[in-house]
């Protein structure tokens, strides 16, 4: 199929393991297609250097559907690129232009140390689930699903906040590398449902605890994080964040 | 070929819908207290590995749980869309655990155990209740209950979901009850790790190998029984809908120390993806089936027409599946749908830039229903595939083209989930045993969950209750450090090639011979053909594949290239397989044998049978095995979806 085609210049940080210094190297990536995503792209890139028996550019990525959440950088300054509510996968080159400079870096936070390239070590996020991101249930032994009726408002609202895909642009995002909007959609998502409620509280508290021991930074309310969200995730969850947290402070 | 080994599935005995109550109550069981004396790993944490390792450590197991991934939330469970099958008749159209399970064993063409498809029809009510108690937030009617849709292949709606995110929503759920026990010490979580090889010791299977995918470390690791949950191998098609990562490795390694590898030509076409458009494509992106709910199928009926879809008027269209097939209209299954887009693609009267897809309508439902509830439903399906193609399916129809999506089959396991070595359980897409020929939709997530929630905590049980362990300890016991030389050498090998071919370069040729030759149709003279190219093809990969980078850090090329030089094997074992199976039953469809109206027609007297290969050596002709496949529950017929 021919499609427009685009030539661009890359500028890509490269670096190897954290304590190594890193650098932005630039190159040529030609004959483009738009239709092409951000990352087909960077496989166009990483074929010729692998062609010319150089390195490829390490990143993360799977399931290139926009849902599993293990791919991102900051493409010109923005996570994820400038497309609203959109992962780097799902970011097509038909909102590029023909002769475009593309600077590409990681998501840099002190709790995610650089493991090579654009590839960061984000296992704190799963450390914060660890602390109470669940319900405390069992297999076995469950009642009936209807036997609990949850209004239809009460489930959207839940499924909203639990559309979180743990990608880390919120903290990437943040100019305090804070995961406030991550945890805040976890613990909402539980909250609003009346099977979370029991725990609610306390997982605030928990969650919030491992956030900070983990060396993210804190909410100063700069939204940048809802801003670039792939998921549309609202700040809303932040303040339903804080109800739970200061429940759990004064009880 | 001969049989030498009679496969015992170990069905239990009695009637069906009794079958899995007494087997629970046969079955061994471990003491409380005895529990924490045993070790467990888990490969994948996917819907069926999660779930396990998460119930294995709330049992009291201790459970090391390994992915590839970063995060267990990643597994590509997370992708699937439409949602997750159970017979609760809470819809009150007719639903039951038989319908349930006459409609799996009839969509998987006859070619699935009726004990296991029995037990899982069973099961689907607990998964639902459970996934509700885990807080996982389906869709509700405005009474408060849940909200069910239908799929295909059945006429009742039995499908419960989330949006368009289901998978995800299951997947999260799975996952925050593991990090419950990652918290409690029981399940400890090795992530960014690549199962190179199984460890048997005395023929039971006591630990993997696996590299470091950060440091490049060749790693062992030892237990009492291992438990394998890697998912399918559609990507050894090069494009298909599955994720990146996603890969045969774990599965053909266990397959080359012993276990059976059944059915493997059978794998799932699905037939609403978006097309393909580009050479450098990476992947095919599904767009769920719960759309042929109110999305209408059709093409042009004059081949060659190039009109826009607007412009052809409704007279000079031909919504070819309602017409063929009345009653399940849209909603046929996917291998049926799949076939019927293909024939009328290559009769000419296929659209788009290439010829290679069918419009998906959405006019008519918008027009009935508006276009708000529309979006409610499928709205974020929509976005997705705006964001893809640029085109707008609010006010032009979808594009659609068939894609390789699920394969079913996988390592062969008897009703234990046990494969053919002692030891080795094997969950979810990577093994054969519950969908026969076809998939129908929204039965995967039901498997994967059945299988680790229900089904393993049980059975598990029995294998360890009645075993004697030798004392194995990975930094000792030989079988390791033997299995740890062979996985070096090999990633040495791949390193010292140096050749001037990418690894994405041979996967993209191996793709286009299978796609060919072993995709939605196969004829006995292109799989011999393909036989050839793939054997060219793998010596070729072997002599001239370029590895950059080394072996001791993160090199994404080297790990594809241990997943491309165990496709370029198990292509031929696919190949093998369909070239076995002398007949055509739901996925399998070899032209030679058709009814006269261009449907799968099976051979029962002759191919009523799993087929089981056992690997006796590279470049060996492996040993078929046969499971003859008997139902006393339900009657052999010939498919109709009229």
């Amino acid at each position: 199929m021919i499609s427009k085609t685009i030539n661009l210049t890359l500028k890509v940080w490269r670096q190897n393991r954290s304590d190594k210094i890193g650098r932005l190297e630039t190159y040529p990536a030609k004959d483009i297609s738009v239709d092409m995503s951000f990352l087909e792209m960077l496989d166009v890139v990483n074929e010729d250097l692998t062609r010319q028996k150089k390195e490829p550019i390490a990143f993360d990525h799977d399931c290139r559907e926009g849902i599993c959440g293990m791919c991102g950088a900051v493409v010109n300054g923005r996570a994820h690129g400038h497309e609203k509510e959109t992962t780097l996968c799902q970011l097509h080159m038909r909102h590029f232009s023909d002769g475009d400079t593309i600077v590409i870096e990681p998501w840099r936070a002190r709790a995610f140390p650089l493991i090579k390239d654009l590839v960061v070590d984000r296992s704190a996020l799963d450390k914060v689930i660890a602390a109470g991101g669940y319900i405390s249930v069992n297999a076995g032994g469950a009642p009936d699903a209807n036997s609990l009726p949850i209004s239809r408002d009460v489930a959207e609202k839940a499924f909203n906040a639990a559309a979180c895909i743990g990608c880390g642009a919120c903290v990437a995002a943040c100019p305090n590398a804070s995961a406030m909007l991550f945890v805040s959609a976890k613990v909402s998502h539980l909250a609003a449902l009346p099977q979370g409620k029991p725990e609610a509280a306390r997982r605030a508290m928990a969650m919030v605890r491992q956030m900070d021991a983990c060396g993210f930074g804190n909410c100063s309310n700069e939204t940048e994080c809802e801003a670039e969200c792939p998921k549309g995730i609202s700040i809303i969850e932040i303040a339903r964040l804080n109800r739970e947290y200061f429940k759990s402070e004064f009880a | 070929m001969s049989s030498e080994v009679k496969l015992d599935a170990k069905i239990p005995d009695g009637p069906l819908a009794e079958k899995w109550d007494r087997h629970q109550f046969n079955l061994k069981l471990v003491n409380p207290a005895n529990k924490k004396k045993f070790q467990i790993i888990v490969v994948g944490t996917g819907l069926a590995g999660a779930s396990a390792a998460a119930t294995l450590a709330e049992l009291g197991y201790n459970v090391k749980n390994f992915c590839i991934q970063d995060s267990p939330r990643r597994a590509h469970s997370i992708a699937a869309q439409g949602g997750i099958n159970a017979a609760k008749n809470y819809a009150n159209d007719g639903d039951s655990v038989w319908r349930l399970f006459y409609d799996t064993i009839k969509g998987g063409d006859f070619r699935a155990r009726e004990g296991n498809v029995y037990r899982l029809a069973q099961l689907s009510c607990n998964i639902i209740d459970h996934c509700v108690a885990q807080g996982i937030p389906f869709a509700r009617d405005y009474g408060g209950l849940l909200d069910n849709r239908s799929f295909g292949g059945a006429q009742v709606s039995r499908t419960f979901y989330a949006k368009g995110q289901t998978g995800q929503q299951l997947l999260l759920g799975a996952y925050s009850a593991l990090m419950r026990q990652v918290a409690t010490g029981k399940v400890t979580l090795f992530p960014r790790r690549e199962m190179l090889d199984l460890v048997t010791v005395d023929g039971k299977a006591r630990g993997i190998v696996t590299r470091n995918l950060i440091t490049g470390d060749i790693e062992t690791y030892d237990a009492h029984a291992v438990v394998l949950a890697t998912g399918g191998y559609g990507n050894v098609f090069n494009l298909s809908t599955n994720a990146m990562a996603s890969n045969v490795t774990a599965a053909f390694r266990a397959y080359k120390k012993g276990a059976y590898f059944a059915n493997p030509c059978f794998t799932q076409i699905h037939p609403t993806c978006i097309p393909v458009h580009g050479t450098y494509q990476s992947k095919l992106t599904l767009m769920s089936e719960s759309l042929r709910n109110d999305g209408r199928v059709w093409v042009p009926k004059k081949p060659g027409d190039k009109r826009r879809p607007a412009e052809i008027p409704e007279s000079e269209r031909d919504y070819f599946l309602e017409n063929k097939y009345p009653s399940f209209g849209n909603l046929v299954p996917r291998d049926v749908a799949s076939r019927n887009a293909k024939e009328q693609c290559d009769k000419g009267k296929g659209v788009g830039e290439t010829g290679l897809a069918v419009y998906l309508d959405f006019a008519d439902a918008i027009a009935r229903d508006g276009e708000d509830v529309i979006a409610g439903k499928y709205g974020n399906l929509f976005e997705m595939y705006e964001k893809i193609t640029g085109e707008n399916p609010y006010k032009t129809p979808m594009m659609i083209y068939p894609a390789v999506h699920y394969t079913m089959g996988g390592l062969w396991v008897d009703y234990n989930l046990m494969s053919t070595i002692d030891g080795l359980f094997v969950l979810g897409e990577a093994n054969f045993s519950d969908h026969g020929a076809n998939r129908l939709g929204a039965s995967a997530l039901m498997q994967g969950l059945a299988d680790g929630y229900f089904v393993i905590p049980y059975t598990i049980g029995g294998y360890l209750a009645g075993t004697e362990f030798a004392d194995v300890n990975a930094a000792k016991t030989p079988e390791f450090a033997e299995s740890v030389d062979a996985v070096q050498r090999r990633v040495d090998k791949f390193l010292s090639i140096n050749g001037n071919r990418t690894v994405s370069e041979f996967h993209r040729e191996l793709g286009l011979i299978l796609w060919e030759h072993c995709g939605m149709s196969r004829n006995e003279e292109g799989l011999v053909k393909a036989k050839t190219l793939i054997q060219n093809l793998r010596r070729e990969f072997w002599e001239n594949v370029y590895i950059p980078g080394t072996g001791q850090d993160l090199n994404q090329s080297l790990e594809n290239a241990g997943r491309v030089a165990d496709y370029l094997e198990f292509g031929e074992l696919m190949v093998n397989d369909a070239l076995e199976r002398k007949e055509s039953c739901g996925c399998h469809f070899n032209t030679a044998y058709q009814t006269d109206e261009n449907e799968a027609k099976r051979d029962d007297e002759n191919f009523c049978h799993v087929a089981a290969w056992e690997y006796t050596g590279d470049d060996e002709t492996p040993r078929f095995h046969k499971e003859p496949l008997v139902f006393e529950n339900v009657e052999l017929s010939q498919r109709s979806y009229k």
